[in-house]
């Protein structure tokens, strides 16, 4: 399943965004943030605690199930009343959240954590960007491997001078992901693939933004 | 001709290059004087572009001094920083202004260097801007439109004989002389035994191969070097023989080192001749190539 992974942001920058702001309702997701720890009901418990010791006041706090659906009449018959009586809503979701309770609600929102990629959980605990929807798939010829997303310079025609013991240069951490493709094509006896001169990428396979619209048939 | 640089490669003799570094700023004082000291020693100088990601006076700028000062100039140029019309554009301007000589890099990643957060680019890697350089060679540009006026170049890239994993780097290789690289620097070699293992297999195609001559100025930088560059394995052997130099004798050794490595290059024949790399010490070179039995380069 892929996941939205997100990362607190610092207390430094949540309080400089609640500038002004006293009256706080808290909105965290029983989804992708409940998973990875950024905005489940603990952390949602825990920056209450965070606010009120600065000062502020939380008129209350909803851990929503999925909060880039829109919110349902459930739970805006209980908690719209707090939700009218805060200055701000401090959001701890991934950024889709944040912008469907605000698009919803029209309300002034405050994100409290960064989105930082859509990740696939890859082992317990760990999650890995492996697709940046790039809208010209090129996977067909590394293997199924994503070199767009995987390599940190979305080369396609081989490894960077940088490769360095099947890692990558910016981080020792990281695979260079044409040492992943190479071993790939190599197991699969494709790697002529890798041989083929590849010209410049199309990068605007969909401008950004995306939209998308099912046509009536 | 289109440049003094490509008529030495196809002459046949032993071509020497070096890099100067375009200054952090203004002064091109320092810049100057190298330029000054080794135009007339070496086939040709290039021109690192923000190498390491550190932001500087462009490479294009430094190849513009280069040849107003009567020398011969390699504009490096890398993906990391242009998209494909800017990159495309300075082509022009570089033939413009007669300069000729380019070398193809993707670049490093920003993250190494002194601007941490800026947009990396990478719309073109280093196969595909040689192959830009060809293509608007032909008339065209990438767009596939008609150019007013055709620029020619002899355009290169580079090569790491010791990287690891080999084979991929070693299909990369292939790609950018299949792209039109002309001739390739490599990255530094100590090891000779490996070169000659890399060159016995390059020798199949029609490119000529500089190997990459770092200078060693001491163990410790040595020590550093086969940790944190990709490819660049300095043998225990050559790390001992510096750091047994007397003491203040360190560079006197690594410059010892560098001219038997370029003698043994030359007399055995084992490239086509050398990129040194002095990195900041550029007044050495002059001294690393007379410790190398070689003459500078009359033309
Ligand atoms: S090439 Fe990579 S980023 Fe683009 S769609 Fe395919 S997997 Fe996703
Ligand atoms: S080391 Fe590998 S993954 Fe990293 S930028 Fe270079 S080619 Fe891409």
């Amino acid at each position: 399943m892929i996941r939205s992974i997100t990362k607190l942001k610092s207390e430094e920058e949540i309080f400089r965004l609640l500038e002004g702001l006293n009256r706080i309702f808290i909105i965290g997701c029983g989804t992708c943030v409940t998973l990875t720890r950024t905005g489940g009901a603990p952390e949602v418990a825990a920056m209450k605690d965070t606010l009120l010791e600065s000062g502020k006041l939380v008129t209350g706090r909803v851990v929503v199930p999925v909060a880039c659906d829109n919110l349902t009449s459930e739970i805006l018959a209980e908690e719209l009343g707090r939700i009218e009586q805060a200055d701000a809503l401090l959001i701890m979701t991934c950024a889709f959240g944040v912008q469907t309770v605000s698009s919803q609600l029209k309300r002034m929102v405050v994100p409290a954590l960064d989105t930082l990629f859509i990740g696939k959980e890859s082992g317990s605990g760990q999650f890995n960007e492996i697709c940046t929807q790039c809208g010209t798939c090129v996977i067909g010829e590394t293997g199924g491997i994503c070199p767009v997303t995987v390599c940190h310079k979305g080369l396609i025609n081989g490894p960077c001078g940088g490769t360095n013991q099947g890692r990558c240069e910016i981080d020792s951490n990281k695979d260079c992901a044409w040492t992943l493709i190479y071993n790939r094509l190599k197991e699969l006896g494709r790697l002529d693939s890798m041989r083929k001169l590849q010209g410049p990428r199309n990068f605007l396979g969909e401008p950004t933004p995306g939209k998308y619209e099912m046509s009536e048939s | 001709m289109i440049s003094s640089f490509r008529n030495a490669l196809d002459s046949g003799k032993f071509v020497v290059t070096c890099e100067v570094a375009p200054p952090k700023g203004l002064n091109l004082e320092q810049t100057g004087h190298h330029i000054d000291l080794l135009k007339d020693k070496v086939d040709a100088m290039n021109l690192t572009d923000h190498q390491s990601s550190v932001m500087r006076f462009p490479s294009i700028g430094g190849a513009l001094l280069v040849k107003e000062m009567g020398g011969e100039p390699i504009l490096q140029m890398t993906c990391r920083d242009r998209n494909r019309l800017a990159l495309q554009a300075d082509l022009l301007f570089a033939a413009s202004r007669g300069i000729n000589n380019v070398l193809c890099l993707t670049g490093d990643s920003v993250m190494l260097g002194d601007h941490k957060t800026a947009k990396g680019v990478f719309d073109l890697d280093s196969s595909q801007l040689v192959a830009a350089a060809r293509t608007l060679e032909k008339g065209r540009d990438l767009g596939g439109n008609d150019l007013d006026g055709a620029p020619s170049f002899c355009a290169g890239a580079i090569v790491t004989p010791e990287a690891n994993p080999l084979e991929p780097q070693l299909i990369k290789f292939e790609k950018k002389i299949e792209a039109g690289a002309e001739f390739i620097q490599t990255q530094a070699v100590y090891d000779l035994e490996k070169l000659k293992d890399f060159m016995d297999y390059a020798r199949q195609f029609k490119v000529k191969i500089l190997a990459g001559i770092i200078l060693l100025t001491s163990a410790p930088m040595a020590r550093f070097m086969n940790k944190n560059i990709a490819g660049v394995n300095v043998p225990q052997p050559l790390i001992d023989e510096i750091a047994g130099a007397p003491k203040g004798g360190a560079i006197a050794k690594g410059i010892e080192i560098a001219g038997r490595m370029i003698n043994q290059i030359h007399s055995e024949n084992i490239c086509d001749g050398v990129h040194i790399m002095a990195i900041g010490k550029e007044e050495l070179v002059p001294e690393i190539m007379a410790s190398a039995g070689l003459t500078p380069a009359a033309s």
